[in-house]
């Protein structure tokens, strides 16, 4: 960390490029994403959002075709700087995906997995465990729900249940940054309704960045919304602001339904 | 208004033509093993009993029982097995879970499909130039295992590799996200997950194994042993072998003993088959996805 620390920025990017191959597709993105606050990403499908999320907390790697120019900073560190630990990455941002993937574990260990993989070595007892595990599933509106079924498998529960389980696995670790990837478009209009207030419910604890191409879902449940389009970002503000008065053509052609 | 249409009655007897033809090629694709296991029974079942199985072959192999060549048997397949799957199952999670798709595996997958493709009896000649005479182990199980071995890597491997394919890969981002190491993420995810078709790949292995006669033939197979092996470094009778032997290389066999030995090798192999498919059917039931 160096000490005039930027401490309004969870998430900075500087001149970020990205290729698939020859393929670029992010062109010089320049974000600063700000902490504690629910940012979403708007824009058509393929304009980057996954890529930019992906990059953000290095799953884009195992993909060995793929190069970044630029500079990405998490909690004022860049994650592409040589010494940086992958796994301190992870445990900072925590990411859920498009399709609920719960582990085909138990509940209970879909929750502690991630604590057991950081806190190897000093085992926590069975009680830490269960309190850490409770908390977590209180967190994502789901302990009522579960609490007689810890020992069923993740994979058994409604898909809302288990985009929910997704995100309470990743509190345990603590981390700062929650990524979602349209974390609702594999949800029916009742389980996309209970994760957008779970995601309310936790806004101000944790920085959110959430994809969507929903726009009532980013006006509803996001302060500041970036909109991109092929691979650029093309506005960013708050959201208010960027659905009733947005500064670029693109945008008010997009908002208003004119891209697929 | 729906009737059917002369053209509809005559692709609907071209349907069930084919249909018809279709069942009968499979029917025929039993029929040989039907034919083999009921000669084998006829025939061979009088020579079974408790001295059959637990006895030592007698009168110059012509009487007496397969005692030793079931241990045999059971030796050479263990020890191979011990060498091939850790072995196998080693480089299919390095293939699948670490190396990238590049100019070093692409080489590897050459080698193992071609590998796969070598006749026996060539992997018998290997197995004595490098076993038996370079590394000195003499003709003994040790020898012979190694050639099994050798000779049932690929199948290991690709069958494990497929395995692990099969599990989804959004199990592993799910893991990496988190923090958890490849490692972690292949032994608390990735392999508990595969296990089911990993040990199907291994016990459909053990099977082919069993029946092999030309790998062992010349690294550590014997005619006829009157004691069991009490080490690697012994020589052994096997199964297969001495189905060879008392088929065609002894006079005077009475008719039902080849038979007989034919029979307790095919049970062996179709249990462990058996086995196969019901350690899989119990694993995939306890599994959901
Ligand atoms: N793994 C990949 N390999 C090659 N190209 C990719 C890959 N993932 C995404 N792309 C391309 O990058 C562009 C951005 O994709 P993505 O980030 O998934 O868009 P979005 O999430 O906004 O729909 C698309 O044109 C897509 O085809
Ligand atoms: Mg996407």
């Amino acid at each position: 960390m160096n000490t005039h620390a930027d401490q309004k920025h969870a998430i900075r990017t500087r001149g970020l490029n990205l290729w698939y191959g020859d393929f670029q597709a992010l062109f010089d993105v320049n974000l600063g994403i700000e902490r504690g606050l629910i940012t979403s990403m708007i824009g058509p499908s393929g304009c980057g959002k996954s890529t930019f999320l992906r990059s953000v907390n290095r799953i884009n790697e195992r993909l060995g075709y793929v190069r970044i120019e630029g500079r990405i900073d998490v909690l004022d560190q860049n994650v592409y700087d040589p010494t940086v630990e992958l796994v301190q990455v992870r445990k900072q941002v925590g990411m859920v995906f498009q399709r609920p993937n719960p582990l085909p574990i138990s509940i209970r260990d879909n929750v502690i997995f991630g604590h057991r993989v950081h806190n190897k070595g000093k085992k926590a007892s069975a009680a830490e465990e269960d309190e850490i595990v409770e908390q977590a599933l209180r967190q994502v509106l789901l302990w009522d729900k579960v609490k007689d079924r810890l020992k069923h498998k993740g994979t058994e529960l409604s898909l809302e249940e288990q985009q929910k389980l997704c995100i309470a696995r990743l509190l345990p670790v603590k981390p700062e940054v929650l990524l979602m990837d349209e974390p609702c478009s594999a949800l029916d209009p009742k389980g996309t309704e209970a994760v957008e207030e779970l995601i309310w419910e936790l806004k101000g604890k944790y920085t959110i960045l959430i994809v969507t191409h929903n726009m009532a879902q980013a006006r509803r449940a996001s302060e500041k919304c970036i909109f991109m389009l092929l691979g650029k970002v093309v506005e960013y503000g708050d959201t208010d602001a960027l659905f009733l008065t947005p500064k670029e053509s693109q945008t008010a052609d997009y908002i208003e339904g004119r891209y697929g | 208004m729906f009737e059917a249409s002369e053209l509809n009655l005559r692709n609907k007897r071209t349907e069930s033509l084919y249909r018809t033809l279709f069942l009968v090629m499979t029917l025929l694709l039993i029929l040989p093993v039907l034919l083999i296991l009921g000669t084998l029974i006829v025939k061979g079942a009088s020579a079974i009993s408790w001295e059959f199985l637990f006895g030592y072959p007698k009168d110059g192999m012509t009487a007496g029982g397969i005692f030793p060549a079931l241990v045999g048997t059971i030796w050479l397949v263990s020890v191979a097995l011990l060498v091939s799957v850790p072995l196998g199952v080693a480089a299919a999670i390095y293939l699948n879970e670490y190396a990238g798709e590049n100019w070093f595996t692409r080489i590897i997958n050459l080698a193992i499909i071609n590998l796969a493709g070598v006749p026996s009896i060539v992997h018998a000649l290997f197995g004595v130039g490098a076993f038996v005479i370079f590394f000195g182990f003499g003709t003994s199980i040790l020898a012979a295992s190694l050639t099994l071995a050798i000779m049932t890597l690929p199948v290991v491997i690709v069958s494990t590799r497929e395995s692990l394919r099969a599990v989804p890969m959004a199990f592993r981002e799910a893991c990496w996200n988190m923090g958890a190491t490849r490692w972690q993420t292949i032994r608390r995810v990735v392999l508990p997950n595969a296990v089911p078709g990993i040990l199907t790949g291994v016990i459909l292995e053990v099977s082919r194994t069993t029946g092999e006669t030309a790998p062992i033939m010349f690294t550590g197979a014997a005619f006829f042993l009157p004691f069991l092996p009490e080490s690697v470094f012994d020589q052994t009778m096997a199964l297969s072998l001495h189905l060879f032997v008392v088929s065609t290389q002894v006079p005077n066999v009475p008719e039902n003993l080849p038979y007989g030995v034919a029979l307790v090798l095919i049970g062996m192999v179709l249990l462990m088959n058996s086995l196969s498919i019901a350690l899989r059917m119990y694993l995939r039931g306890k599994k959901k996805w």
